[in-house]
């Protein structure tokens, strides 16, 4: 499953949902759900792959939430080569922590009492933060934020963040859209 | 059960195949309006801190404040201070670790 879904919090869903006596469509539902977030992702990175549709489609494959976040260049386009390079180094220790895993878990102990589950949370906060150099990031990351712990307690998982990525609609604004011309002259090659 | 394993993950794989090829298929190697741009640039803040928040100030589908919300907040003070993603990391989940120690 970590070999060809290779997407984490997914996976947990779906084997929580089996775990507790669900179905596998209830399961397959939920993990659905769940990725969705990967549909506004895999928009935004869209336009930045080469290659035809089936290397494009391919590519789109390897979107992971931290290749993602971390191969964003701040202006709307994406670099391809580092997305490609993150999602691969992960894909490797994905599979073989699985392995690891299911071979020697019950040795590690409880890895919340390391916490490590804190590891992502705090790597996608640091992001942020870096993300948050205008007063709009600022609100949107706020207005997402609200959005998610809202729908959080009364939704399936999955919703909350993929509503709360509505939040960038903020740039459909006059103002946001004039910004990005500015800066987008102000570099000389309008793209 | 094994079926049932089985089939969940096919389900899985296929759904999520589709879900990420959809974005580079329909708009991969266009020219980007404007507007798209603007919307992107916006996104990363959007998702992320919804990915922080939900993994942060909840526990399941209830919302609550654990060491793992004080060790992501202690992170968040060491990236602020020293700009290393590695450090914010590694302080996160130290002071997590430790708060479910005492």
């Amino acid at each position: 499953m970590s070999a060809i879904v290779f997407a984490g919090s997914a996976q947990f869903t779906a084997i929580s949902i089996l775990a507790a006596g669900g179905g596998a469509g209830a399961a397959v539902a939920a993990a659905t759900l769940m990725n969705s977030r990967f549909l506004p992702m895999s928009a935004a990175v869209g336009p930045s792959f080469s290659g035809g549709w089936l290397r494009r489609a391919l590519k789109g494959q390897a979107v992971v939430d931290h290749s993602w976040a971390l191969s964003s260049r701040g202006d709307g386009t994406f670099d391809e080569h580092l997305l490609l390079g993150a999602s691969a180094i992960a894909y490797v220790t994905w599979i073989s922590g699985t392995a690891v895993g299911a071979l020697w878990g019950d040795a590690l102990g409880d890895p919340d009492k390391l916490g490590l589950d804190a590891i992502f949370p705090a790597f996608f906060f640091g992001l942020l933060l870096n993300e948050m150099r205008s007063n709009r990031a600022k609100g949107v990351a706020a207005l997402g934020t609200a959005i998610a712990l809202t729908l959080l307690t009364f939704t399936p998982p999955g919703i909350p963040v993929l509503v709360a990525s509505l939040a960038s609609l903020a740039g459909l604004t006059r103002r946001a859209r004039a910004d990005v011309q500015e800066r987008q002259e102000a570099e000389g090659e309008p793209r | 059960m094994t079926t049932t394993v089985a089939l969940t993950i096919a389900g899985c794989t296929a759904a999520t195949a589709a879900i990420k090829a959809a974005g580079p298929i329909v708009l991969g190697g266009r020219e980007l309006p404007t507007w798209f741009t603007s919307v992107v640039i916006l996104l990363s803040p959007a998702l992320l801190a919804a990915l922080v928040a939900t993994q942060v100030f909840a526990e399941g589908d209830r919302l609550a404040l654990e060491a793992d919300t004080a060790g992501v907040a202690a992170g968040g003070l060491v990236y602020w201070r020293t700009e290393s993603i590695v450090a914010c990391v590694a302080v996160a989940a130290a002071v997590t670790a430790a708060l479910r120690a005492l």
